[in-house]
């Protein structure tokens, strides 16, 4: 027993110790405007970062020695942008080889290396959802991540102690995949189903391991373990929170139906184009949404959009937050945010809310990031112009308190890994169906070729 | 006689209920023709200045004056737009628009005809006037489109078209042009698992394809007066383009590309060409600028065409041709989100090319390389009448568009998307309070 201790408190110590290697960085950032999200917008006013934490906001702050100083004069300072929805520095993204895959998880394959993190940085993101794609209706773990580029080890970008999330997805793209393969789901009616005989059955593994675990014979025999199950207990457990790639009014009003009768608590509705729709009901549930700021048209379930979905769901008091889904989009999400005050009249505050604060609330990381608070992360994003501007260009980006981007020192060519093989590099054109969008990755050819031509 | 009156009653009774049923949703708004004043305004000409506190007059589809000191007709209907400004329409010279509904739909799509040569094939001809997208884009002041075929290497002939009318002929606004895609050693996704040689030789065996059509197409030109010319639908297309009568859209993206396009049309003698795409222009500015070529560029929100390359280099590109002195135009390559145009120009704005370039770059000279200058792109007399009012910057996305016009016609701001906004803002019902369908028993 004695052993177990020592061994549980090395294992915590080489822990704290490996999470104890990303770099905290120490800086004072001078005299700027600081859009705090939570406490409103304070000029010339300075934000002392220590060790990585925001350790002072006020004015005229000493400068403590070793701490290197930005000038942010006439410049405006906010949290680091989050995205809810990304594929980017993801080596693969979908598990499509069966119709529940709870058991595979995006942290297998996060690639630091890829370019698009370094892009992402340059529009002020500091952390990302790198998410599982929808082929399935239940889908693999997603990973929480910092943007960390620059090291080679995909650990040194993960966000530390972030909660477990997962994807589902409903409507057309599992169903879809059932079509081409010839299984359930093939409709809305199936997907429903899929999800409710899952859950019955990971009850009825979940009671056969308490059976076991209560069980004081000294003959009892464990039953199989099942990560697939597991991860689907956990759910029912509330210990995962679940984002649900869904369009349609319909699909959103029925998981909701599915979670309350499984008493799950949470759901977290990505792109969820026709939210605005049970916007009542969503907000009666206490579900939030990630949706596009304009998105539409692109296939079937999204044709009766309206770029007014982000405002609707916030009038109606359903926290909302707007993603990428996309390595191109995520490179300017401030000013997918500031739509919200074309299609509708959102504050700069509410808008802002929606790539910082309540995407980390839907991430279950607002205690650490999401705002400018002493105590939290010193995430930070540093712009020329207010960020709700077209013409707001990103100067600098901090992650726990260390540059990641700083555009007075930025080389064009940013990339850590060059293919050896490749004497030529590739030069990648533009198409209508761009290939930084993701979701139905990886998705074998017989799925049907409309699959490869729309996006997400 | 009787029997005549008795008809006569029974056939105006039976239009009773046409009249009744002429309007049956009292919420649906018409377009309005007619003679239209606009004061007080802050007006962007675009081609001579910014005129304060100025007046514009239309009259039949016409812009009649513009000023501060133009005499309103009586019979004119005023708008006071004060504090607004007023800028040309919007014209995005790279959609689908009008030809692409539901992009995962093979059956709503009709941009792409079957077959790598099929310069004949009309866009104008596909074009819905009914698209749910159009009401969609125009209500943020993109008045005008090019929109165009696209896939093989002829896919057909694009037009420009104004975003109101109820037939292609009514949006027509009068120009049309040959697409090309110039056959490219890069590749996009469809491409990625090619060798560079394996590319370039689908590369040479294209441009084989395209030297072989013109040299027929110039040939063709040649004897278009025999008696013993067969009809030849996909060559004759292309006479007008040797002939210099239509304008040749090459679109090329690769700086090496871009180079051979510019080597290709010098050879051919070509007099109306423009290159279009050109994403690495950057890249071969000075060369560009010397062919003499104008450009149409974008998507400008896009990612850099090489890994090595700058964030922002997709950002920055319209304005480092327009430093090296191209004539540049924006397109935004969209379908449904062309109400975007102003925001692509923006961030080439933001990134080098200056607001005033930018502008020009989605008015005057996007309607001069689309062959209708004379008609579109700037608020001058004798113009038409394509502009929209806007409570400021129109690049900046707060901004809001209050009013538009398309060819005189005030065109009223509605488009589903409002619609659907206005509906579902505070939806009647909303939910039962007493009876909530779903409410969690939270842990």
């Amino acid at each position: 027993m004695k052993t177990r201790y020592i061994l549980m408190t090395l294992l915590f110590a080489f822990c704290a110790v490996s999470y104890g290697q990303v770099k905290k960085g120490d800086v004072l950032i001078k005299n700027g405007t600081v859009i705090t999200i939570t406490d409103g917008t304070k000029e010339n006013t300075d934000i002392l970062i220590r060790d990585g934490k925001i350790q002072r906001i006020g004015k005229n702050l000493r400068t403590p020695r070793g701490v290197t100083e930005v000038d942010a004069t006439g410049k405006f300072v906010m949290p680091g942008i989050i995205d809810a929805h990304s594929h980017i520095a993801g080596s693969a993204i979908n598990e499509g080889t069966s119709q529940v895959t709870s058991e595979v998880s995006m942290e297998d394959v996060v690639n630091p290396l890829d370019v698009s993190i370094y892009r992402a940085l340059a529009g002020g993101v500091t952390s990302i959802h790198l998410m599982h794609g929808s082929a399935n209706v239940i889908g693999g773990q997603n990973e929480t991540m910092k943007l960390r580029y620059g090291s080679t080890n995909p650990d040194d970008l993960r966000f530390e102690g972030a909660p477990r999330t997962i994807k589902f997805a409903l409507g057309e793209n599992p169903t879809r995949g059932g079509r081409a393969r010839g299984i359930q789901p093939q409709s809305r009616m199936g997907v429903e189903n899929m999800i409710r005989s899952s859950f019955t059955e990971a009850l009825a593994y979940e009671k056969k391991w308490k059976a076991y675990n209560a069980d004081k014979s000294a003959r009892k025999v464990a039953p199989e373990y099942d990560l697939r199950m597991q991860t689907l207990v956990d759910i029912l457990n509330g210990d995962i929170i679940v984002h649900c790639h869904s369009y349609r009014a319909d699909e959103i009003y029925m998981l909701m139906k599915v979670f309350n009768d499984f008493n799950i608590p949470n759901i977290v509705f990505q792109h969820a184009n026709e939210a605005y729709k049970v916007a009542p009901e969503l907000a009666a549930f206490g579900a939030s949404a990630s949706v596009f700021a304009d998105w539409w048209a692109y296939k079937l379930e999204v044709y009766y959009s309206t770029a007014y979905n982000a405002t609707i769901l916030q009038e109606n008091g359903v926290m909302t937050s707007i993603n990428s889904d996309s390595g191109e989009l995520i490179r300017h999400l401030f000013h997918e945010a500031a739509k919200t005050q074309k299609y509708g009249n959102l504050s700069d505050d509410e808008a802002l809310a929606m790539i910082t604060l309540n995407p980390a609330k839907q991430l279950g990381i607002d205690k650490r990031v999401g705002s400018i608070e002493v105590g939290k992360d010193g995430d930070i994003a540093i712009f020329d112009n207010h960020p709700l501007s077209v013409y707001a260009i990103p100067q600098y980006t901090y992650i726990d308190g260390v540059k990641y981007f700083d555009i007075n020192d930025d080389k064009p060519d940013q990339r850590i890994y060059i293919n050896p093989e490749s004497s030529i590099e590739e030069v990648q054109l533009f198409e209508k169906m761009d290939f930084s969008h993701r979701c139905m990755d990886g998705v074998a050819r017989h799925y049907g070729a409309n699959l490869f031509r729309h996006k997400h | 006689m009787k029997t005549l009156r008795i008809n006569i009653i029974a056939c105006l009774l039976a239009l009773v209920p046409m009249f009744i049923m002429a309007q049956e949703d009292d919420q649906v708004l018409k377009a309005r023709g007619g003679k239209f004043a606009l004061t007080n305004a802050k007006i962007y000409t675009v081609t001579n200045g910014v005129i304060e506190n100025g007046t514009l007059l239309i009259n039949n589809g016409v812009i009649e004056a513009v000023g501060t000191n133009v005499r309103i007709p009586a019979d004119a209907e005023v708008i006071d737009v004060n504090g607004k400004e007023i800028y040309p329409g919007m014209i995005d010279s790279g959609t689908t628009l009008g030809l692409a509904e539901i992009s995962s739909i093979a059956e709503a799509n009709d941009f792409r005809e079957f077959g790598a040569l099929t310069p004949q094939m009309q866009a104008l001809t596909a074009v819905n006037p009914n698209s749910v997208a159009i009401p969609v884009t125009r209500v943020s002041g993109v008045t005008t489109v090019w929109t165009m075929p696209r896939g093989g290497i002829l896919p057909g002939t694009a037009a420009s078209i104004n975003l109101f009318g109820y037939t292609p002929d009514q949006m027509d606004a009068g120009s049309k042009g040959i697409v090309m895609n110039f056959p490219s050693t890069a590749g996009g996704r469809r491409f990625r698992r090619l060798s560079a040689e394996e590319r370039k030789k689908r590369q040479e065996k294209a441009l084989k394809t395209v030297n072989d059509a013109w040299d027929k197409a110039e040939l063709y030109a040649s004897i278009e007066n025999s008696d013993d010319v067969r009809s030849y639908p996909e060559i004759e297309a292309l006479v007008p383009v040797v002939k210099g009568e239509l304008t040749l859209f090459i679109e090329a993206n690769a700086a090496k590309d871009i180079l051979s396009a510019i080597e290709w049309v010098e050879k051919r003698g070509y007099k109306k060409v423009v290159l279009t795409g050109v994403s690495e222009g950057w890249r071969v500015a000075d060369e560009i600028a010397k062919s003499g070529l104008s450009v149409i560029t974008g998507p400008v929100q896009a990612v850099p065409t090489r890994q090595s390359d700058a964030y922002d280099a997709a950002y920055a590109n319209p304005g480092v041709m327009a430093e090296a002195g191209i004539k540049v135009a924006i397109r935004t390559m969209e379908a449904e989100n062309v109400r975007n145009l102003p925001y692509h120009a923006g961030f080439a704005a933001a990134y080098g090319m200056g607001r005033e370039e930018a502008l020009k770059a989605i008015t005057i000279n996007a309607a001069e390389i689309l062959g209708v200058g004379d008609q579109l792109g700037s608020i001058e007399v004798g113009k038409k009448a394509n502009f929209f009012v806007a409570t400021g910057d129109p690049f900046e996305t707060s901004t809001k568009i209050t009013d538009l016009f398309i060819d005189g016609y005030k065109v009223p701001m509605t488009s589903r998307q409002i619609r659907l906004y206005d509906e579902f803002l505070n939806r009647n019902p909303s939910t039962d309070k007493t009876k909530p369908a779903v409410s969690i028993k939270k842990k």
